[in-house]
Protein backbone atom coordinates (compact mmCIF):
# COMPACT_ATOMS: atom_id res chain seq x y z
CA UNK A 1 0.00 0.00 0.00
CA UNK A 2 1.50 3.55 -0.98
CA UNK A 3 1.98 5.91 2.44
CA UNK A 4 -0.35 8.53 2.53
CA UNK A 5 0.22 11.94 1.04
CA UNK A 6 -1.21 15.06 3.17
CA UNK A 7 -2.29 18.28 2.41
CA UNK A 8 -2.55 21.68 4.48
CA UNK A 9 -5.08 24.48 5.14
CA UNK A 10 -3.81 27.62 2.67
CA UNK A 11 -1.80 30.27 5.49
CA UNK A 12 -5.00 32.78 4.86
CA UNK A 13 -6.80 29.55 6.87
CA UNK A 14 -4.11 29.14 9.53
CA UNK A 15 -3.24 32.01 11.24
CA UNK A 16 0.49 31.24 13.31
CA UNK A 17 1.78 33.35 15.54
CA UNK A 18 5.33 32.66 17.46
CA UNK A 19 5.72 33.08 20.72
CA UNK A 20 9.09 32.11 22.64
CA UNK A 21 9.90 29.40 20.61
CA UNK A 22 6.57 27.83 20.38
CA UNK A 23 4.18 28.71 17.72
CA UNK A 24 0.21 29.42 18.56
CA UNK A 25 -1.90 28.48 15.36
CA UNK A 26 -5.73 29.62 14.96
CA UNK A 27 -7.24 27.14 12.21
CA UNK A 28 -10.24 28.92 10.61
CA UNK A 29 -12.04 25.69 9.31
CA UNK A 30 -12.49 23.98 13.10
CA UNK A 31 -12.27 27.49 14.88
CA UNK A 32 -9.58 25.31 17.18
CA UNK A 33 -6.23 26.98 18.61
CA UNK A 34 -3.34 24.49 18.60
CA UNK A 35 0.04 25.34 20.39
CA UNK A 36 2.73 23.66 18.15
CA UNK A 37 6.52 23.00 18.49
CA UNK A 38 9.03 23.19 16.01
CA UNK A 39 8.69 21.40 12.97
CA UNK A 40 5.17 21.81 12.91
CA UNK A 41 4.84 25.06 11.49
CA UNK A 42 7.65 24.16 9.14
CA UNK A 43 5.52 20.84 8.09
CA UNK A 44 2.70 23.06 7.17
CA UNK A 45 4.34 25.85 5.18
CA UNK A 46 6.56 22.79 3.44
CA UNK A 47 3.18 21.21 2.35
CA UNK A 48 1.26 24.11 1.00
CA UNK A 49 3.64 23.45 -2.26
CA UNK A 50 1.60 20.77 -2.62
CA UNK A 51 0.41 17.00 -1.41
CA UNK A 52 3.52 15.04 -0.35
CA UNK A 53 4.02 11.85 1.35
CA UNK A 54 6.57 11.52 4.53
CA UNK A 55 9.26 11.08 2.41
CA UNK A 56 8.53 14.33 -0.63
CA UNK A 57 8.07 15.77 2.91
CA UNK A 58 11.36 15.38 4.07
CA UNK A 59 13.35 16.32 1.08
CA UNK A 60 11.40 19.46 0.88
CA UNK A 61 12.63 20.79 4.22
CA UNK A 62 16.26 19.28 4.18
CA UNK A 63 16.16 21.86 1.44
CA UNK A 64 16.14 24.56 4.32
CA UNK A 65 16.79 22.85 7.54
CA UNK A 66 18.96 20.37 9.22
CA UNK A 67 16.19 17.96 10.11
CA UNK A 68 16.15 14.50 11.38
CA UNK A 69 13.91 11.73 9.39
CA UNK A 70 12.52 9.68 11.76
CA UNK A 71 9.27 11.09 12.79
CA UNK A 72 8.32 13.14 10.13
CA UNK A 73 5.59 10.27 9.12
CA UNK A 74 4.04 10.47 13.19
CA UNK A 75 4.19 13.69 13.03
CA UNK A 76 1.75 13.67 10.41
CA UNK A 77 -0.41 11.70 11.72
CA UNK A 78 -0.64 13.79 15.08
CA UNK A 79 -1.57 16.68 12.75
CA UNK A 80 -4.07 14.63 10.82
CA UNK A 81 -5.48 13.84 14.25
CA UNK A 82 -5.60 17.99 15.37
CA UNK A 83 -6.85 18.67 12.08
CA UNK A 84 -4.09 20.39 10.50
CA UNK A 85 -3.28 18.36 7.58
CA UNK A 86 -5.60 15.94 5.65
CA UNK A 87 -5.16 12.61 3.28
CA UNK A 88 -4.63 14.05 -0.58
CA UNK B 1 -41.03 45.22 37.75
CA UNK B 2 -42.07 47.07 40.77
CA UNK B 3 -38.45 48.10 41.57
CA UNK B 4 -36.24 49.65 39.32
CA UNK B 5 -32.51 50.66 39.53
CA UNK B 6 -29.86 50.88 35.91
CA UNK B 7 -26.71 52.37 36.14
CA UNK B 8 -23.57 51.92 33.85
CA UNK B 9 -20.27 50.32 34.11
CA UNK B 10 -17.94 51.17 32.14
CA UNK B 11 -19.27 50.14 28.39
CA UNK B 12 -22.23 48.00 29.80
CA UNK B 13 -25.35 49.36 31.07
CA UNK B 14 -27.72 47.16 33.53
CA UNK B 15 -31.55 47.48 34.46
CA UNK B 16 -32.02 45.38 37.90
CA UNK B 17 -35.33 44.34 38.55
CA UNK B 18 -36.75 43.43 41.57
CA UNK B 19 -40.08 42.15 42.89
CA UNK B 20 -38.87 43.40 46.43
CA UNK B 21 -37.72 46.95 47.01
CA UNK B 22 -35.39 45.68 49.85
CA UNK B 23 -32.71 44.54 47.54
CA UNK B 24 -32.74 47.81 45.36
CA UNK B 25 -32.83 50.25 48.16
CA UNK B 26 -29.16 47.78 48.79
CA UNK B 27 -28.14 48.16 45.12
CA UNK B 28 -28.42 51.64 44.90
CA UNK B 29 -26.94 52.58 48.29
CA UNK B 30 -23.92 50.09 47.08
CA UNK B 31 -23.65 51.53 43.61
CA UNK B 32 -24.22 55.08 44.28
CA UNK B 33 -22.31 57.74 42.04
CA UNK B 34 -22.45 55.14 38.72
CA UNK B 35 -23.79 57.08 36.24
CA UNK B 36 -26.81 56.23 34.71
CA UNK B 37 -27.04 54.79 30.92
CA UNK B 38 -26.23 56.93 28.79
CA UNK B 39 -28.97 56.75 25.98
CA UNK B 40 -31.67 54.83 28.33
CA UNK B 41 -30.89 51.52 26.86
CA UNK B 42 -29.55 48.70 28.90
CA UNK B 43 -27.23 45.87 27.74
CA UNK B 44 -28.15 43.40 30.05
CA UNK B 45 -31.46 43.23 32.43
CA UNK B 46 -31.12 41.30 35.84
CA UNK B 47 -34.52 40.37 37.42
CA UNK B 48 -35.15 39.16 40.97
CA UNK B 49 -38.99 37.68 41.06
CA UNK B 50 -40.61 36.00 44.16
CA UNK B 51 -41.82 32.78 42.39
CA UNK B 52 -38.80 30.55 41.37
CA UNK B 53 -36.51 33.56 41.32
CA UNK B 54 -33.81 31.70 39.86
CA UNK B 55 -35.30 30.61 36.73
CA UNK B 56 -35.81 33.02 34.50
CA UNK B 57 -32.28 34.71 34.80
CA UNK B 58 -30.20 31.39 35.24
CA UNK B 59 -32.18 30.24 31.98
CA UNK B 60 -28.75 30.76 30.01
CA UNK B 61 -26.57 28.47 31.95
CA UNK B 62 -27.30 25.56 34.63
CA UNK B 63 -23.74 25.63 35.54
CA UNK B 64 -24.05 28.32 38.01
CA UNK B 65 -26.60 26.97 39.87
CA UNK B 66 -25.54 26.09 43.31
CA UNK B 67 -23.05 28.01 43.39
CA UNK B 68 -24.02 29.82 46.19
CA UNK B 69 -26.96 29.52 48.95
CA UNK B 70 -28.50 32.18 50.63
CA UNK B 71 -27.61 32.66 54.33
CA UNK B 72 -30.04 31.93 57.16
CA UNK B 73 -29.62 34.84 59.10
CA UNK B 74 -29.89 37.96 56.19
CA UNK B 75 -32.75 38.73 55.09
CA UNK B 76 -34.22 36.88 52.12
CA UNK B 77 -35.35 39.90 49.57
CA UNK B 78 -31.98 41.97 50.36
CA UNK B 79 -29.40 38.41 50.38
CA UNK B 80 -31.24 38.01 46.90
CA UNK B 81 -30.43 41.55 45.71
CA UNK B 82 -27.23 41.87 46.20
CA UNK B 83 -25.63 38.19 45.43
CA UNK B 84 -27.99 37.61 42.40
CA UNK B 85 -27.34 41.22 41.10
CA UNK B 86 -23.79 40.41 41.16
CA UNK B 87 -23.65 36.84 39.82
CA UNK B 88 -26.47 38.01 37.07
CA UNK B 89 -24.09 40.92 35.86
CA UNK B 90 -21.30 38.44 35.74
CA UNK B 91 -23.53 35.66 34.13
CA UNK B 92 -24.82 38.09 31.62
CA UNK B 93 -20.98 39.35 30.63
CA UNK B 94 -19.50 35.97 30.86
CA UNK B 95 -22.46 34.66 27.65
CA UNK B 96 -23.81 38.04 26.29
CA UNK B 97 -20.14 40.13 25.80
CA UNK B 98 -19.14 40.17 22.02
CA UNK B 99 -17.42 43.87 21.76
CA UNK B 100 -14.63 42.75 24.15
CA UNK B 101 -12.17 39.68 25.00
CA UNK B 102 -13.72 38.79 28.72
CA UNK B 103 -10.36 38.20 31.17
CA UNK B 104 -11.46 36.86 34.36
CA UNK B 105 -8.87 39.43 35.46
CA UNK B 106 -8.58 42.10 38.13
CA UNK B 107 -7.13 45.58 36.59
CA UNK B 108 -5.78 48.78 37.69
CA UNK B 109 -3.93 51.55 36.03
CA UNK B 110 -1.65 54.33 36.81
CA UNK B 111 -0.01 56.64 33.97
CA UNK B 112 -1.97 55.88 31.55
CA UNK B 113 -1.04 52.19 31.44
CA UNK B 114 -2.75 49.06 32.91
CA UNK B 115 -2.00 46.51 34.70
CA UNK B 116 -3.50 42.98 34.55
CA UNK B 117 -3.87 40.25 37.97
CA UNK B 118 -5.18 37.03 36.80
CA UNK B 119 -5.38 33.88 37.88
CA UNK B 120 -7.00 30.98 39.99
CA UNK B 121 -9.81 31.88 42.23
CA UNK B 122 -8.87 32.60 45.59
CA UNK B 123 -5.43 33.86 44.15
CA UNK B 124 -5.56 36.78 45.67
CA UNK B 125 -6.06 39.68 42.81
CA UNK B 126 -9.50 40.70 43.80
CA UNK B 127 -7.73 41.61 47.38
CA UNK B 128 -4.65 43.38 45.36
CA UNK B 129 -6.36 45.09 42.88
CA UNK B 130 -8.82 46.63 45.69
CA UNK B 131 -5.85 47.46 47.75
CA UNK B 132 -3.77 49.09 44.70
CA UNK B 133 -6.97 51.16 43.85
CA UNK B 134 -6.76 53.13 47.59
CA UNK B 135 -2.81 52.95 47.09
CA UNK B 136 -2.44 55.60 44.00
CA UNK B 137 -3.54 53.53 41.21
CA UNK B 138 -6.85 53.81 39.57
CA UNK B 139 -9.10 50.32 40.26
CA UNK B 140 -10.09 49.44 36.59
CA UNK B 141 -11.65 46.37 38.28
CA UNK B 142 -11.85 43.41 40.54
CA UNK B 143 -13.46 40.27 38.12
CA UNK B 144 -13.59 41.04 34.04
CA UNK B 145 -11.07 43.05 32.50
CA UNK B 146 -12.13 43.74 28.76
CA UNK B 147 -9.58 43.82 25.72
CA UNK B 148 -10.92 46.03 23.23
CA UNK B 149 -10.57 43.40 19.63
CA UNK B 150 -9.36 46.59 17.11
CA UNK B 151 -7.18 48.53 19.58
CA UNK B 152 -5.66 46.04 22.38
CA UNK B 153 -6.49 48.76 25.19
CA UNK B 154 -8.14 47.44 27.89
CA UNK B 155 -11.65 48.69 29.67
CA UNK B 156 -12.74 49.47 32.95
CA UNK B 157 -15.53 48.02 34.44
CA UNK B 158 -15.29 48.70 37.95
CA UNK B 159 -18.40 46.80 39.24
CA UNK B 160 -18.50 46.90 43.41
CA UNK B 161 -15.32 44.71 43.94
CA UNK B 162 -16.37 41.36 45.93
CA UNK B 163 -14.05 40.63 48.41
CA UNK B 164 -14.36 37.37 50.71
CA UNK B 165 -13.39 35.62 53.98
CA UNK B 166 -10.04 37.50 55.25
CA UNK B 167 -9.58 40.02 52.63
CA UNK B 168 -12.94 42.04 54.17
CA UNK B 169 -10.80 42.87 57.34
CA UNK B 170 -7.45 43.88 55.28
CA UNK B 171 -9.78 46.17 52.95
CA UNK B 172 -12.74 47.79 55.78
CA UNK B 173 -8.63 48.75 57.56
CA UNK B 174 -8.48 51.16 54.51
CA UNK B 175 -11.37 52.04 53.22
CA UNK B 176 -14.84 54.42 54.79
CA UNK B 177 -17.49 52.16 56.30
CA UNK B 178 -19.90 54.09 53.71
CA UNK B 179 -18.12 51.80 50.52
CA UNK B 180 -19.41 49.13 52.06
CA UNK B 181 -22.29 46.80 51.26
CA UNK B 182 -23.70 44.66 54.50
CA UNK B 183 -21.50 41.64 55.41
CA UNK B 184 -22.79 38.36 53.87
CA UNK B 185 -22.00 35.45 55.99
CA UNK B 186 -22.81 31.69 55.29
CA UNK B 187 -22.18 31.61 51.29
CA UNK B 188 -20.30 28.81 50.30
CA UNK B 189 -17.36 31.03 49.30
CA UNK B 190 -17.54 32.03 52.93
CA UNK B 191 -18.26 35.56 54.08
CA UNK B 192 -18.49 38.33 51.72
CA UNK B 193 -18.98 41.72 51.50
CA UNK B 194 -19.23 44.15 48.28
CA UNK B 195 -17.40 47.29 48.46
CA UNK B 196 -17.89 50.30 45.96
CA UNK B 197 -14.64 51.34 44.08
CA UNK B 198 -12.97 54.67 44.88
CA UNK B 199 -14.36 57.86 43.14
CA UNK B 200 -11.90 58.09 40.69
CA UNK B 201 -12.66 54.64 39.43
CA UNK B 202 -16.29 56.05 38.88
CA UNK B 203 -15.47 58.91 37.49
CA UNK B 204 -13.19 57.54 34.47
CA UNK B 205 -15.09 54.29 33.94
CA UNK B 206 -14.83 55.53 30.43
CA UNK B 207 -11.15 56.02 30.01
CA UNK B 208 -9.07 52.72 28.93
CA UNK B 209 -5.42 52.41 29.32
CA UNK B 210 -3.08 49.74 26.95
CA UNK B 211 -2.04 46.83 28.67
CA UNK B 212 1.98 47.58 30.02
CA UNK B 213 2.52 44.34 33.00
CA UNK B 214 0.67 41.02 33.23
CA UNK B 215 0.65 39.58 37.04
CA UNK B 216 0.15 35.55 37.92
CA UNK B 217 -0.58 36.74 42.02
CA UNK B 218 -0.65 33.75 43.98
CA UNK B 219 -1.49 34.42 47.70
CA UNK B 220 0.28 32.68 51.34
CA UNK B 221 3.21 31.50 49.78
CA UNK B 222 7.45 32.44 50.03
CA UNK B 223 7.89 35.75 48.44
CA UNK B 224 8.80 34.98 44.62
CA UNK B 225 9.22 36.14 41.21
CA UNK B 226 8.99 33.95 38.11
CA UNK B 227 9.14 34.12 34.67
CA UNK B 228 6.37 32.84 32.47
CA UNK B 229 6.73 31.68 28.64
CA UNK B 230 4.47 33.11 26.12
CA UNK B 231 2.45 30.68 25.10
CA UNK B 232 2.17 29.35 28.70
CA UNK B 233 0.92 33.06 29.39
CA UNK B 234 -1.15 32.79 26.38
CA UNK B 235 -2.50 29.56 27.22
CA UNK B 236 -3.47 30.89 30.54
CA UNK B 237 -5.41 33.37 29.28
CA UNK B 238 -7.23 31.45 27.04
CA UNK B 239 -8.44 29.81 29.73
CA UNK B 240 -9.03 32.59 31.88
CA UNK B 241 -11.54 33.74 29.34
CA UNK B 242 -15.24 33.32 29.16
CA UNK B 243 -15.67 34.66 25.29
CA UNK B 244 -12.17 33.48 23.71
CA UNK B 245 -13.72 30.97 21.62
CA UNK B 246 -16.44 32.48 20.40
CA UNK B 247 -14.60 35.20 19.61
CA UNK B 248 -12.64 33.39 16.74
CA UNK B 249 -9.85 34.95 15.17
CA UNK B 250 -10.70 37.89 16.54
CA UNK B 251 -10.15 36.31 20.18
CA UNK B 252 -7.06 34.82 18.67
CA UNK B 253 -5.41 38.23 16.98
CA UNK B 254 -6.45 39.69 20.11
CA UNK B 255 -4.92 37.80 22.68
CA UNK B 256 -2.01 37.09 20.43
CA UNK B 257 -1.48 40.62 20.39
CA UNK B 258 -1.47 40.91 24.30
CA UNK B 259 0.98 38.54 25.04
CA UNK B 260 3.25 39.08 21.92
CA UNK B 261 3.25 42.87 23.54
CA UNK B 262 3.31 43.04 26.98
CA UNK B 263 6.06 41.44 29.82
CA UNK B 264 4.40 39.19 32.27
CA UNK B 265 5.41 37.71 35.78
CA UNK B 266 4.10 35.03 38.32
CA UNK B 267 4.26 36.63 41.91
CA UNK B 268 3.80 34.66 45.17
CA UNK B 269 3.72 36.70 48.03
CA UNK B 270 3.26 35.60 51.98
CA UNK B 271 0.63 38.83 52.66
CA UNK B 272 -0.77 41.96 50.83
CA UNK B 273 1.85 44.61 51.86
CA UNK B 274 4.62 42.20 49.90
CA UNK B 275 2.42 42.20 47.50
CA UNK B 276 1.94 45.84 46.76
CA UNK B 277 5.79 46.37 47.09
CA UNK B 278 6.27 43.63 44.24
CA UNK B 279 3.92 45.03 42.45
CA UNK B 280 5.40 48.63 42.50
CA UNK B 281 8.62 46.74 41.96
CA UNK B 282 8.29 45.04 38.66
CA UNK B 283 5.77 48.14 37.32
CA UNK B 284 9.23 50.53 37.79
CA UNK B 285 11.19 47.44 35.56
CA UNK B 286 8.54 47.26 32.74
CA UNK B 287 8.11 51.17 33.10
Amino acid sequence: MAAPRYVADPVEDIRTVALDGLCVLYHARSGATHIVAPPVPEILEALREGPAGAAELLRRLERQFEIEGDGIAARLEELEAAGLVRRA
Amino acid sequence: MRHRLAFQVGPVAFRIGSAWRAPIDALGALYAGYPEPEDGICDFTVRLEPEQPWRRWLRPSVAIRGDYMLPDAMPMALAHGLLAAEMGMNLQMALGQKRYLLLHAASVEKGGRSLILTGESGAGKSTLAALLGERGWRLMGDEFALLDLASGALHPFPRAVSLKNGAIAVVEREVIPTRFGPRLDGTPKGAIRHMRPAADALQRMGEGAPPALILFPRFGVAEEVRPVGQAEIFMRLTQASTNYVALGAAGFDALTRLVSETPAAAIDYPDTDAAVALVEDLWRQAA
